[in-house]
């Protein structure tokens, strides 16, 4: 039996330990907006947070995050205002929109490390975070707005 | 019919000035895009043929079918293309909303379920969806709002003329006043009007359409986690499956061993899905499934599966030595599929020659979604959940699979995680409906990304021989292309190693240069896989060796890239193809060429705006260069112009500049996008996809050796669209951006370091 908090609840999960937390979340607790993409930690579809930092939920297992909080994109905010998803809007990111839930949460976790980012800073952090539809460039402006406002 | 607004009525020059003049303030800032207008008046609607006639099932224009009105007046519209990235979700609705006069605030889209009788064709493929249905949603909406005018007309003892349809709204000529709500009952009630009854809006009305300004529908949720993709439908007492495919195409389990498998805490129970041999069509490549509680114990299950596995008879393919029988086949004469005058006699008289071979490795399409599908198979029929391109088709074939009449089969589309192509074959689809009656619970397949990239239905290898004769003067006059690749066809029928003339269509045998003696030939490739279809298909090797070629040709006759194009493009004029000698059955992407002819004003005009717009010619700093390539396809036409830079070693590229004319823009920002992407896929593509196979089996698995261009190496786009009226057809947007990206970073490369690379991918490292 694991526990931890997931998206401000806690939760119990009789699963093996060994579960990759991604699985959990999707499979077991039935929140889909975290997403596979690649299972090797490659790809960032299935970032979420894990006591405020971004964590490839692939790579994170059940028994890792015992005890820990969970933040999926259902949890990032109420609402979905939070600055990064508002940008994104704001920003027309999204092209087939699959990776966008990883995206934002890599961002998120990101700019609250890293309130004012340089332009380098933003490629490097996300470039963990791999979308198919190309839409690089306006990530990097939502991610840009978020931050100063601009 | 329509009065087809030629562009190079205009100089080329003039409409280049034109485009300068008319830019937003927006030059150096990557992102932004540019209007390059023609000074012409906006038209009446006039209606023109287009392809989408002659696909399966054809166009459907009953408003009914895809308008409703509620009483509280919300207008649901029905989207029945599949959403992978384009936007035709928001896109064509928002054509129709417009037109009906709408209010877009008060509009619900519903997305149809695969159903090509009542819906016409849903295939969402070969960059149609704007191109096939912008009439046909303009239609709809004005027999809306015709079929409104009327029915308050009739209640207000009115002329039908003297009723307004305003945002929502309808007013009558003594202040009266109804929303669609209360109308809506009368309103569809009344005949639905003929095209001729209409009055269409003009382009100056125009709310939604041309503007950019409407958001895609789905975007908050997509932000929020809440959108839902193949593998986030969730039902009652579901099963998820994973499936061991055999690793060579046509190969099958001689034995297996599930014990430890079944031990797995989850596992529920092991099948054998039946095998394919080629052309296997869409049909599952067989294998052993495990099915479980969850997605992990399915997956953990299947890694302890023991299984013996046979090749099969395509178990010797390998990569390398079928490069080098392409590139012996290129050697050879080939099957004809162009001839204009003579090339023989040209090289015969030829002061120079240059011959150049360009190659490519196979490409999978890898959606940052892997396929996945749900289906629920009970005594009453079955019905599926999944992001498929072709839902109709996908209806079909796990109907024939399962041995249903289709009409006890339903398709639900959700949204794509991308496609690219891979998604118009459902494999996936039929192995979820083989498994749900297997086991007679629901069953969730998801792919591996491993298995989408062992798995694939692969674009093409090719090796593509382009032969040049000179006279003495280094005036082209002789241009003869030798295409070989093993053909799309070979899926479909038992393969005999030709292509078939759609392939050679897509920018090969559609050559658009001005050159006296043009030949185009296919050489015999058979397949040893299976071969789909990529984002913009042969286009891509045959664009790759094209634009390859007249960068060579630059060098070699000291001439800019520039002015080698336009050199060879020749006079701003609409290809004759009986004169050029194109074959009769020549495929045009399906559009009638008197409507969507080979225009290479329009090429010349992209190609000018994409070099213009990056500056080309300017000095750059040592270890700089900028390549230019431009290329018809999809009835479009675009330009890339990228500047490559070698920096600590690597290949970059930080600017690039994209030109489109794509006839009519109906959905800029959407535009804009697509064109973003493509540079990222154009360059991925010229960079980092390589699929190659020995012993038969694809040799990449995963990011780790198969991987995309990231947010540390991508391109600041800047996108051109060229402006044009409604009477300029609009044309393919998704994938006529991604074939002069390739070309045009390796002339970049050349321009940087004057090292020349031939094959695709080109690698990252410099």
């Amino acid at each position: 039996m694991t526990t931890f908090t997931l998206n401000g609840v806690e939760r119990e999960f009789g699963e093996s330990e060994a579960m990759p937390l991604l699985w959990a979340i999707r499979d077991i607790a039935g929140l889909t907006g975290t997403k596979y993409g690649c299972g090797v930690g490659l790809c960032g579809a299935c970032t979420v947070h894990v006591d405020g930092k971004a964590v490839r939920s692939c790579q994170a297992t059940l028994g890792e995050v015992a005890g820990k909080s969970v933040t999926t994109i259902e949890g990032l905010d109420p609402a979905g205002n939070h600055p990064v998803q508002v940008a994104w809007r704001d920003r027309n990111v999204p092209q087939c929109g699959f990776c966008q839930t990883g995206q934002i949460m890599q961002a998120a976790a990101f700019l609250n490390e890293t309130p004012k980012p340089t332009d380098d800073e933003i490629l490097t952090a996300m470039s963990g975070n791999v979308c198919r539809c190309g839409c690089y460039q306006r990530i990097v402006e939502a991610v840009r707005l978020a931050s100063t406002g601009a | 019919m329509l009065k087809y607004i030629q562009p190079h009525l205009a100089s080329a020059q003039e409409r280049v000035r034109l485009a300068k003049v008319t830019r937003r303030g927006f030059l150096g800032t990557a992102g932004s895009f540019a209007i390059a207008a023609y000074a012409v008046p906006a038209r009446a609607f006039d209606t023109y043929a287009v392809g989408g006639s002659d696909m399966p099932h054809g166009i459907i224009e009953n408003p009914l079918i895809f308008v409703s009105i509620d009483a509280d007046g919300t207008v649901t519209l029905v989207a029945h293309r599949s959403e992978m990235g384009t936007g035709s979700r928001t896109s064509l609705p928002m054509v129709i909303a417009d037109e009906m006069e709408a209010d877009w605030t008060r509009v619900k889209i519903v997305q149809a379920p695969g159903d090509e009788p009542t819906y016409g064709n849903q295939d969402t493929d070969g960059s149609r969806s704007m191109r096939h249905h912008i009439q046909v949603a303009r239609k709809i909406g004005g027999s809306v709002r015709t079929m409104l005018q009327r029915a308050a007309a009739q209640q207000w003892g009115v002329e039908p003329t003297a009723v307004k349809v305003e945002m929502h709204q309808v007013t009558g000529p003594g202040g009266q006043s109804v929303g669609f709500g209360d109308l809506a009952v009368q309103a569809m009630a009344q005949p639905v009007p003929s095209h001729a009854e209409i009055t269409y809006k003009t382009e100056d009305q125009f709310r939604y359409i041309g503007k950019g300004q409407v958001q895609i529908t789905d975007l908050h949720d997509i932000t929020t986690g809440a959108a839902i993709y193949g593998a986030d439908v969730v039902l009652p007492g579901m099963k998820f499956a994973v499936i061991a495919r055999p690793p060579v195409v046509g190969g099958k389990a001689s034995s297996y061993d599930a014990t430890e498998t079944l031990a797995v805490p989850g596992v529920e129970s092991v099948h054998e899905l039946p095998y394919a041999s080629m052309p296997t069509k869409f049909a599952p490549l067989g294998g052993i499934a495990v099915v479980a509680s969850n997605t992990w114990a399915a997956l953990d299950g299947r890694e302890r599966l023991k299984i013996a596995w046979e090749a099969g008879p395509h178990g010797a393919y390998s990569s390398p030595a079928y490069m080098a029988e392409m590139i012996a086949t290129s050697e050879q004469p080939g099957t004809v599929a162009r001839n204009q005058g003579d090339f023989d006699a040209a090289l015969a008289g030829a002061a120079k020659t240059f011959t150049g071979t360009y190659t490519q490795d196979h490409i999978a399409h890898i959606p940052m979604e892997p396929p996945a599908a749900i289906a629920h198979y009970t005594a009453e029929g079955l019905e599926i959940w999944a992001p498929v391109q072709s839902p109709y088709a996908a209806r079909v074939d796990a109907a024939a699979a399962l041995g249903l009449d289709p009409a006890k089969v339903k398709v639900n589309v959700t949204l794509l995680g991308g496609g690219f192509g891979r998604k118009s074959k459902a494999d996936f689809v039929t192995e979820a409906a083989l498994l749900s009656k297997a086991v007679g619970a629901p069953v969730r397949v998801q792919w591996a990304r491993e298995d989408d990239v062992k798995h694939s239905f692969y674009h093409t290898t090719s090796a593509e021989r382009i032969d040049v004769a000179m006279d003495a003067a280094g005036k082209v006059t002789g241009w003869r292309h030798r295409s070989v690749a093993p053909s799309i066809l070979s899926t479909f029928a038992p393969d005999e190693g030709n292509v078939m003339p759609l392939e050679q269509g897509m920018g090969m045998s559609d050559l658009p240069f001005g050159v006296a003696n043009i030949r185009c030939e296919s050489g015999k490739a058979l397949a040893h896989t299976r071969i789909g279809w990529f984002r913009s298909v042969s286009n891509i090797p045959h664009a790759w060796a094209i634009g390859s070629c007249v960068g060579e040709l630059a060098a070699q006759l000291g001439k800019d890239q520039r002015a080698m194009w336009l050199e060879l493009i020749g006079a701003p004029r609409v290809l004759d193809a009986k004169a050029a000698g194109l074959p009769d059955d020549f495929w045009n992407y399906g559009e009638p060429m008197s409507e969507f002819p080979i225009d290479t004003g329009r090429l010349i005009n992209v190609l000018n705006i994409a070099a213009d717009g990056i500056g080309y010619g300017k000095d750059l700093p040592k270890g700089e260069g900028i390549g230019l390539a431009v290329h018809r396809s999809f009835v479009s036409y675009v330009a890339c112009a990228a500047r490559v830079k070698v920096t600590g070693g690597k290949i970059t590229v930080p600017e690039m500049h994209m030109a489109i004319d794509c006839g009519f823009a109906a959905n800029p920002e959407r535009i804009r996008s697509q064109l973003e992407g493509a540079a990222v896929m154009g360059m991925t593509v010229a960079l980092h996809s390589g699929i190659t196979f020995e012993k038969g089996a694809v040799e990449q698995s995963n990011y780790y050796d198969y991987d995309v261009v990231r947010s540390d190496n991508f391109p600041s786009v800047v996108t051109h669209i060229v402006s044009h009226p409604f009477s300029v057809h609009a044309t393919g947007v998704g994938e006529p951006g991604v074939p002069p990206v390739p070309p045009a970073i390796a002339n970049g490369l050349f321009a940087a370091t004057g090292e020349r690379r031939r094959h695709l991918p080109m690698g990252v490292d410099a």
